[in-house]
């Protein structure tokens, strides 16, 4: 398949699942419970994205002191929590990972 | 200036500090695009019609690696599944709007739009212009996307393979989890979707993804009404 039709296919179904409720709504009734469960779409999806992408930078499960994105990323999720500043969150994280890089090379 | 600008701009700077996250997402998803075989016009137009950071880092990999194409496009399909979650997150938000501003606000739904302005009509109710905030918070990302990737694409293989700018990414998301951990419910959604994830992370075509954030739900749920369940059913 062409690499452009790829992405016209590609970004009609991503378009179409953005619009999908919106366009729905209204038409039928979202059950409650669906409503109380939409809370917690963003806690779980994005946990589900940043686990592996500290526990296992390499594909496989590493708990290892070697491991610096685990260790990077407790560094910026106690900033996070202490701070609850987005930017500071980002630069601790991503420093945290520098400085181990460079010092344990 | 008027209501409509002030809450325009409103948006435009609660996403600035998300921005920040997506600013190196989008210079490695440049590179990337080009050293898997993309032409420099293919990975910038895909920024503007997938739209999508991380269905796109996939898309790259899989066009890397020749897969077939309908296998790419159902993968940025399971990758951005989510995308449907969010869109009924938004919607009694935005139902009264007329259709085209809906496909307008629809388009710009990413993540980093959706998790600035959901916490915006969570803590400020509705309000006649904040559709404008929606907007606001949609276009900075997508200008932000499109001039990252653009430079990405610039400097292609100028970026040295040992700047670990790709964990800007997870980095952007701990900012954005932590801090709405605030009760035993979601800390039991975020920490059983982050098990599940590296549980059943060999899934294909990040089936695991898509699994962990439905269980994360549903033990946020179940969590939440162990104490009145009749209140829900």
């Amino acid at each position: 398949m062409n690499i452009w039709l790829v992405m016209l296919l590609g970004g009609a179904l991503t378009f179409g699942m953005r619009l999908s409720f919106i366009y729905l709504f209204g038409r039928f009734e979202i059950p409650a419970l669906v409503k109380q469960a939409l809370r917690f779409v963003p806690p779980a999806v994005l946990s589900a994205i940043i686990a592996p992408a500290l526990f296992m930078p390499n594909d496989t499960l590493d708990l290892s002191w070697s491991n610096y994105r685990l260790l990077a990323g407790v560094v910026a999720i106690l900033v996070a929590w202490r701070t609850k500043n987005t930017l500071l969150t980002i630069v601790a994280g991503m420093a945290a990972l520098l400085v181990l890089q460079v010092v344990f090379r | 200036m008027n209501q409509t600008m002030k809450s325009f701009w409103a948006g435009v700077r609660a996403e600035s500090p998300l921005l920040v996250g997506v600013f190196p997402f989008g210079l490695i998803y440049g590179a990337l695009a080009l050293s898997a075989g993309l032409s420099p016009a293919a990975a910038q137009m895909m920024s503007s019609i997938v739209f999508a950071g991380s269905s796109q880092f996939v898309a790259t990999q899989l066009i890397h690696d020749s897969t077939p194409g309908l296998v790419i496009v159902l993968t940025i399909g399971v990758v951005n599944l989510r995308h449907m979650l969010y869109s009924a997150s938004v919607a009694p938000y935005i139902e009264h709007l007329p259709m085209r501003w809906k496909v307008l606000l629809a388009y710009v739904l990413t993540d980093e739009a959706y998790a600035a302005t959901i916490i915006h009509y969570e803590e400020e109710g509705f309000t006649p212009t904040s559709h404008w905030f929606f907007l606001g918070a949609g276009l900075a990302l997508w200008t932000t996307w499109q001039v990252s990737s653009a430079l990405g694409i610039f400097l292609g293989a100028a970026i040295p393979s040992s700047w670990p700018l790709d964990f800007a990414a997870p980095l952007t998301f701990i900012a954005l989890v932590v801090p709405v951990c605030k009760d035993k419910p979601v800390v039991a959604a975020a920490l059983s979707a982050g098990i599940v994830a590296l549980l059943a992370y060999s899934l294909p075509f990040k089936l695991g993804l898509i699994l962990a954030a439905l269980v994360g739900i549903l033990i946020g749920t179940v969590f939440e009404n162990r104490n009145s369940p009749r209140e829900v059913l």
